[in-house]
């Protein structure tokens, strides 16, 4: 099963490598991870993506917030309708002959944006929700992907809930 | 003079600095060992008359050795060492108070912060390498931050779940000037440990606990940690419950008391191990659950409620499942929960109670009792009569790790929290020795005993200079099997004894006793022991006893790893499996 977890830290070298040590000695799995700083450049804001049942995550949750640099931890919601997340893409595309009509067709109906043109290539840049990625991949896969990157999922939680520092 | 001299206060070089900061936090004793990264400390302390430091022989002991001055005196010890080897030497150290939450400061010199990640002479990343077996770690950038750094990791270490902090000094830093301040206060928004259990929680749990009909305490280091112990004996002893302790935990209910069952796991005793098995209730205070306590954790406590008190959250439903959670200080739960008691509205079934604890008392005395042939000097017997000799004095007992450590858990009857020094979590061979050495420094009138082994007291045997240059008076008693006795035990029951590799030689321990200046006695036979035991504590020194045992025992009860606790062999007689019920 797959969660979502912010985790609010110090803005100090090392907490990333803290976090990263932490899932590896503990066998914990990261599917994706994010970091920046927040607002207040003095802190930042990882956003973890893994897996494990409800033990598994709870001990995560509660690993991370035994470091002395984590501020807040906070697993967040899954239903869409209280929390939205986004992944960033950049995609390079084989676009010969018709296929350069097919991908930018693709790219209209998800609202992605050609970034980048060559003779032979595409740069498609989108970002959406996993669902969303995960389609206009299975799309775009056949018509020949060079290149993916990938930002990794953040994600915030809608309307009047905060994930911030408490003053 | 001008405005700005008046008000400015002198400036001072970090390494002046560095000691005024461990006299604001009452530092008057600390172990290390110098080298070029942190001479400008140490020659700070040439002039420092307020703190005195111990020079050891090896980083390592000088960690132990703070590590046993933590148990004694609950405060934090202090270690000084250099950069690279010094301080990789001394990691084994940190990771053992890690794993038996001790809290402890280690300082560790650097290179010059200019210098750090180019691979500079003596350069090792500490902070990089301790970052999973310390509680937390700091490399200090800047002069500006040592006082804020320094109290933060005095505050880290002691408070919470204890544990060691390491903070490395770039060189520069102790080099470079500015005016001292000590800060006031802490400012750690992400540090929070959670002292008070919720009070709701603790109603259930005695709710629970009045309900059980079979109901077992287990006190654990956490209990000691948290100086609880006083508050948990007075809950057993009014709720009638039997306490179990685990090996960490040892000291923290008197052995003498009836509703004592000593230490249950591996090695615990028969009617512990059935005792938790058949209990209906288990209330776990300051323990994590270890694998060497619970054995197979899917037959631990099956059919029992859990109730768990402990400061770590982390440590609550990580291995056995719990059923009353209570994250807090185990001495401000035990308090709520004595308080609730005391309002009279909870009842409790004496007669049941009583019925439980024949049961138990009929399996101690079922127990088939593991008779130590005669003849021979018995590692065993030994113990006994180190305890029988000093069980009224004021005594410390450091262990090494093995089957000696086993036997001084179980044969010496401990009263007092604090007065077994052992490694838990770790299992570190060469841990006691030098632990013992902190122990007698922070507790100077209290006779200190390191029971060894032949194999672990080589580990830091070098340790004897540094006891004569301070004329620290350890008692070494050295069980001599001629073996590294606990994995030979393994070997024989489950590698058709082979061997291999542990049979171990030793020195001829009174003449490396008389190389040193100590005093140096053997002894091969029983009728020995009480006449060497006299010399060795009327001696104004340090003593090594070699005492040349019988080197095929084996530690029983045993429950081999990964079973459940209540199959557990009683003798080398395959006949006397126990039989849990
Ligand atoms: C540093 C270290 N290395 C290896 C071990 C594995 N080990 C555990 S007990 C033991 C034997 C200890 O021998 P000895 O000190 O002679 O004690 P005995 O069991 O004979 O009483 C060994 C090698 C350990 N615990 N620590
Ligand atoms: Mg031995």
């Amino acid at each position: 099963m797959k969660h979502t977890i912010s985790v609010l830290v110090k803005n100090e070298p090392g907490i990333l490598s803290s976090v990263c040590d932490l899932f590896s000695t503990r066998g914990f799995n990261i599917e994706s991870l994010t970091v920046a700083a927040t607002i207040d450049n003095s802190f930042s804001r990882i956003t973890i993506v893994t897996n494990g049942d409800d033990v598994v995550i709870e001990q995560i949750c509660k690993q991370l917030n035994r470091l002395i640099n984590t501020i807040k931890v906070v697993e967040l919601p899954k239903s869409a309708d209280k929390c939205i997340d986004r992944e960033l893409i950049l995609c390079k595309v084989t676009a010969k002959d018709d296929a350069r009509n097919e991908i930018l067709r693709i790219a209209e109906i998800f609202g992605a944006k050609i970034i980048d043109v060559s003779t032979e290539t595409y740069t498609i840049e989108f970002s959406g929700d996993t669902r969303q990625v995960v389609t206009l991949l299975a799309l775009l896969k056949p018509l020949g992907v060079k290149e993916l990157v990938r930002s990794g999922m953040v994600a915030i939680t809608r309307e009047n809930q905060f994930i911030n520092i408490d003053r | 003079m001008t405005a700005e001299q008046i008000t400015k206060p002198d400036k001072m070089t970090g390494a002046a600095m560095f000691l005024e900061c461990l006299k604001k936090e009452g530092v008057d004793e600390i172990f290390g060992y110098p080298g070029g990264a942190i001479l400008h400390i140490y020659d700070e302390l040439y002039k420092c008359k307020d703190i005195k430091h111990y020079l050891v022989r090896h980083e390592q002991a000088a960690v132990h050795a703070a590590e046993g001055y933590a148990r004694v005196t609950g405060k934090a010890g202090v270690v000084l060492v250099t950069s690279g080897p010094g301080a990789t030497n001394a990691v084994t150290g940190i990771a053992n108070a890690y794993y038996d939450s001790y809290p402890l400061v280690v300082f560790t010199g650097q290179v010059d912060s200019k210098l750090i990640g180019n691979d500079a002479f003596q350069e090792a990343d500490i902070v990089g390498i301790t970052r999973t077996c310390c509680k937390h770690n700091y490399l200090v950038k800047n002069l500006s931050d040592l006082p804020r750094v320094i109290k933060e990791a005095f505050h880290i270490a002691q408070t919470g779940k204890p544990g060691p902090v390491v903070v490395s000094l770039p060189k520069d830093v102790l080099t470079s000037k500015m005016s001292f301040e000590y800060p006031e206060r802490i400012n750690l928004p992400g540090y929070n440990p959670n002292y008070e259990g919720h009070p709701i929680q603790c109603r259930r749990a005695l709710k629970l606990l009045c309900e059980a009909q079979r109901p077992v305490i287990i006190s654990g280091g956490g209990v000691i940690h948290s100086e609880a112990w006083l508050e948990l004996q007075d809950l057993a002893k009014k709720l009638n419950i039997p306490v179990a302790t685990t090996l960490m935990g040892i000291g923290t209910f008197p052995q003498d008391n009836e509703l004592s069952l000593g230490m249950l796991g591996m090695h615990g005793n028969y009617w512990a191990n059935l005792a938790v098995s058949n209990c209906d209730v288990l209330f776990a205070v300051g323990t994590r659950f270890n694998d060497r306590i619970t054995g197979c954790l899917k037959r631990f406590c099956k059919d029992a409620k859990v109730i768990h008190v402990d400061i770590d959250p982390c440590s609550i439903s990580k291995n056995v499942h719990v059923d009353i959670p209570i994250v807090g200080n185990a001495k401000n739960v035990l308090k709520v929960v004595l308080n609730e008691y005391s309002t009279g509205e909870y009842k409790y079934d004496n007669q049941m109670r009583n019925m439980w604890i024949k049961q138990i008392d009929s399996w101690k005395s079922n127990k088939p009792v593991y008779a130590v042939p005669e003849g021979i000097l018995h590692p065993q017997t030994v113990i006994s009569h180190i305890y029988q000799k000093t069980k009224n004095m004021k005594t410390v007992i450091a262990t090494e790790v093995g089957q000696h450590q086993m036997w001084t858990a179980q044969l010496y009857k401990f009263n007092r929290p604090r007065q077994l020094i052992t490694s838990g979590g770790l299992g570190t061979m060469g841990f006691g020795f030098p632990a013992a050495i902190g122990a007698q420094i922070a507790d100077k009138d209290a006779l200190v005993f390191n029971i060894a082994g032949d194999g672990s007291i080589q580990m830091n045997i070098q340790e004897i200079m540094t006891c004569v240059d301070y004329k620290i008076p350890v008692k070494i008693a050295v069980i001599n099997n001629g073996y590294l006795g606990m994995v030979r035990q393994w070997q024989e029951k489950l590698f058709d004894k082979h061997y291999s590799q542990t049979p171990i030689t030793s020195p001829d321990y009174v003449k490396l006793a008389d190389a040193y200046g100590i005093l140096g006695l053997r002894i091969t036979e029983e009728n020995q022991i009480d006449e060497a035991l006299d010399k060795a504590i009327a001696y104004d020194g340090p003593v090594i006893m070699d005492f040349v045992v019988e080197p095929f025992e084996m530690v029983y009860p045993w429950v081999l790893a990964g079973k459940p606790i209540n199959e557990i062999i009683l003798s080398n007689n395959s006949d006397d499996e126990g039989k849990g019920e």
